[in-house]
């Protein structure tokens, strides 16, 4: 039975290895491994409640944005105030900018390279895996030049965060209670030329792509499938009662259903973690790390709603807010080609949104809500990051923090098996998955990189000890 | 043309003046010091990282990130922009280094730990490499490395108490290895794409780092406090203190660390000019410095007081007492208002915690 191993696997975000084992030319069985531990939330202990929010960003400079969010949320929550309007808006188009960037450089600099056959003359996009590249040439040298453009768009979408986020990434203006920064008619100005520019190159530009390799590889929207079921919490308030642009909600065994976050558990029977930590909700959570732990593979948990596994992402926004582009390819929607298209119209969705929020910003009024931090309170925030559904959890004691929990996308599409041995989605993604040849295992990073994982809070694995047998490629 | 010579390089690598074209000046200059053998080639590996740092890099403008790789060095890996995954990536990077003469740049903390177990990159016959042994092994033959980030630099957010992992900076890792390739460390979190930019560009032109500060930093983009040269210094001065965010007024009540950081964001600016932390009111967490996040946090209290002779402090004047907040005659200013009654004490019992 050959076990054909990637590590690394590249152009994600983080230290991410997979190991399948392939029978027949077809994938049996996966695992999912994160090789990076930092313990972001052991350092977050001690420490002043609003220091989460700078900190946490560096969980991942990818996303940074989303966990800024979330820290906020979770600490508006415990502080028991609200932003105010402008301060609302201004995170949301701050987030909002953070997914256009996120999104076109994952379809472009981080998966595209998969179905495009680079130039090779331009380092570091040789060698690569060979495969079936079957673009018409006129496509594929028109992805190629979007490729150099898309650096340049996604550069533009991180000038248009910096002008209310100060910079990126690591944005500074995100704080309890709304933002640093003020409204004025000159950063509306500012801003609103480059969402122009940035909707015209989505529309006309990524959508459309997708689109030509979507036709062109059909297959792919037969494979990769993974669990089949999709949670999102929301995210974007549109107005002050806290109604949501992007639904909550979820779509389980068929379906569709409301979230309960009280339903969270995180299992450890697999992951690096001492096993009485298992099984526990987000508050109850904590982390002794156990490096050596026999059975396990990852420094991923596996998290789990009502027991049972579910997708995060695009794709299952886009599904759980009954889109009807999404619902109309129906469950052919979970598969490799769906994730890509669900993110490229979700792109255009949320450009054409920011720019009715924009028009809703009020020069010269309020952007923040003053605060005092409690000495003690709990709090819990619920957004979407570019990758899915994201959540924070804070316990506040003595005015310091007592407890911090992360609960991150890719932690649930890319952790590894819970208690009762059932698969994380990428790993029952992988299963199925056609391999042409294992020296070439382009098939299985297509498949990984649909999920645009996010590893900066991951993972590693010890190999058992038989013989692996090596691949070499050339 | 004539040539560049180091001077002017540096001048045009000082703050605004970078917007005005580094890249009709650097690029043909780049391109002329190249070797007939083509670019020099450069190994990008991420160690304790968020991937911040690349993705800073990915905002350059002055030379973009198009030139930087077509014209200026060739890029033989970087985990998030290589089409080469697995094995084949283990390899290219293993050829790098048989061949030599390569620039190593290193993203992220090192955590060495239980020997290093908790971040391995790829395997070697079966078995996982650690990223410290990745480190090692890359940085001893390699001409030199480019620490990028505070985390590789310093050790960063991943080396914050307690630090689980046991993180550390990669000058830090050689010293104990006994290693002795220089190491640049290009601080930030993340750093400004220009300072990475700036520092590759003078080691190909010049075959040398810039001049650096004792914390190893190039003093071209790390020579001046923040606090000495801030927009807001006025506000300061005059002793209006912001008391809450989006306020008008010094941000020092709000927690500013600028009296101890060192960068030139205030001049230089940030995503092609449009701003930067304190434009957009938030307080500056010293994010360049050797004791961030330790010697910054709380990030949103005021920092204590302390006494300096000199003004214009440089992070060597004041010999980075780490840890300690560095401030340029603030101590005295500070103490005068606060017994003129404009701003308050600090409360009695908080904890000054340090990395």
């Amino acid at each position: 039975m050959p076990k054909v191993i990637v590590d690394p696997v590249t152009r994600i975000e983080g230290h991410l290895k997979i190991e399948v084992e392939v029978e027949g030319g077809k994938v049996t069985e996966a695992k999912s491994s994160g090789t990076l531990f930092r313990g972001v939330e052991l350092i977050l202990r001690g420490h002043d409640p609003r220091d989460a929010q700078e900190i946490v960003q560096r969980i991942c400079g990818v996303c940074p944005i989303g966990h800024a969010t979330a820290a906020t949320l979770a600490l508006d929550d415990a502080f028991g105030i609200k932003p105010p309007g402008n301060g609302r808006i201004i995170r949301n188009l701050i987030l909002g900018a953070n997914y256009i960037q996120s999104h076109i450089l994952h379809f472009y600099h981080l998966a595209a390279l998969d179905y495009v056959k680079a130039p090779d003359n331009i380092l570091p996009l040789a060698p690569r895996y060979e495969g079936d590249y079957r673009l018409p040439e006129a496509v594929n040298s028109a992805a190629v030049n979007h490729y150099l453009q898309a650096l340049e768009m996604r550069k533009k979408a991180h000038e248009m965060l910096a002008i209310f986020g100060g910079r990126a990434p690591g944005q500074r203006a995100i704080v309890p209670g709304g933002v640093t920064e003020t409204v004025d008619a000159q950063k509306i100005i500012n801003f609103k030329f480059r969402l122009a520019e940035l909707t015209s190159f989505i529309e006309n530009v990524y959508v459309p792509d997708v689109l030509a390799i979507a036709e062109v590889y059909q297959d792919w929207l037969e494979i990769g499938k993974g669990c089949g079921n999709m949670l999102a919490y929301g995210a974007f308030p549109v107005d002050d009662d806290g109604e949501l642009f992007f639904k909550r909600g979820r779509y389980t065994e068929g379906v569709d259903g409301e979230v309960d976050p009280d339903k969270i558990t995180e299992d450890v029977k697999y992951s690096w973690y001492e096993d009485d930590t298992g099984g526990k909700k987000p508050t109850e959570s904590v982390i002794t790390p156990a490096p050596k732990k026999e059975g396990a593979y990852s420094w991923m948990k596996a998290p789990r709603y009502d027991g049972k596994v579910h997708e995060v992402g695009p794709l299952a926004r886009m599904w759980v807010a009954g889109d009807p582009e999404i619902r109309s390819l129906g469950e052919k929607a979970f598969s490799v080609m769906g994730r890509h298209a669900a993110r490229a119209l979700e792109c255009k969705k949320l450009a054409h949104a920011m720019a009715g929020w924009l028009e809703q910003l009020q020069p010269g009024e309020p952007t923040c809500t003053p605060h005092e931090v409690p000495r003690e309170a709990e709090g819990v925030g619920l957004t979407e990051a570019a990758r899915g559904a994201l959540g924070h959890w804070i316990k506040i004691k003595g005015g310091r923090i007592e407890k911090y929990n992360a609960v991150v996308p890719t932690t649930w599409n890319g952790g590894p098996r819970d208690e009762k041995g059932q698969p994380g989605p990428i790993e029952q993604a992988l299963v199925g998955t056609p391999v042409k040849d294992p020296n070439n295992p382009i098939e299985l990073v297509r498949v990984v990189r649909s999920f645009d994982p996010c590893l900066a809070c991951a993972v590693h694995v010890i190999t058992p000890d038989r013989d692996v047998r090596k691949f070499r490629v050339y | 043309m004539r040539e560049i010579n180091r001077r002017e390089f540096l001048k045009l690598c000082a703050g605004s003046v970078a917007a005005a074209g580094l890249s009709q000046l650097l690029l043909p200059e780049l391109a002329r010091s190249l070797p007939a053998a083509g670019n020099p080639p450069v190994i990008w590996i991420q160690g304790a990282s968020c991937t911040g740092c690349s993705i800073s890099l990915l905002n350059s403008t002055q030379p973009g990130v198009k030139e930087i790789l077509t014209e200026v060095i060739d890029l033989k890996f970087h985990p998030n922009i290589s089409a080469a995954a697995g094995e084949l990536a283990m390899r290219v990077i293993d050829d790098t280094k048989e061949a030599g003469n390569y620039y190593l740049v290193v993203e992220g903390a090192v955590p060495t730990k239980d020997g290093g177990i908790y971040c391995t990159v790829g395997e070697r016959d079966g078995k996982e490499i650690t990223f410290l042994e990745r480190v090692k092994e890359l940085g001893a033959e390699a001409s030199a490395v480019l620490a990028v980030g505070t985390c590789a630099a310093f050790g960063g957010i991943p080396a914050a108490k307690p630090n689980p992992t046991g993180c550390k900076g990669v000058r830090d890792v050689f010293k104990e290895a006994g290693i002795s390739t220089q190491v640049i460390n290009v601080a930030g979190c993340p750093p400004h794409p220009d300072w990475v930019v700036g520092t590759l560009a003078h080691l190909l032109l010049f075959k040398e780092a810039p001049e650096l500060d004792d914390f190893g930093r190039p003093k071209v983009f790390f020579g001046k406090c923040v606090h000495d040269n801030c927009p807001r210094r006025q506000y300061f001065d005059n002793s209006i203190f912001a008391k809450n965010f989006s306020e008008p007024g010094c941000l020092l009540e709000l927690g500013c660390k600028g009296p101890q950081a060192h960068c030139d964001s205030f001049d230089r600016m940030w995503n092609g000019g449009v701003s930067w932390c304190l434009k957009a009111g938030a307080p500056c967490t010293a994010c360049t410095e050797k004791g961030f996040p330790g010697c910054a946090v709380p990030f949103y209290e005021r920092m204590e007081p302390i006494h300096l002779p000199n003004i214009n402090a440089t992070a060597d004047a004041v010999g980075g007492a780490l840890g300690v907040a560095v401030a340029a005659g603030i101590g005295a200013h500070l103490i005068g208002n606060i017994a003129k009654g404009r701003i308050g004490k600090k409360e009695e019992g908080q904890v000054k915690e340090n990395a």
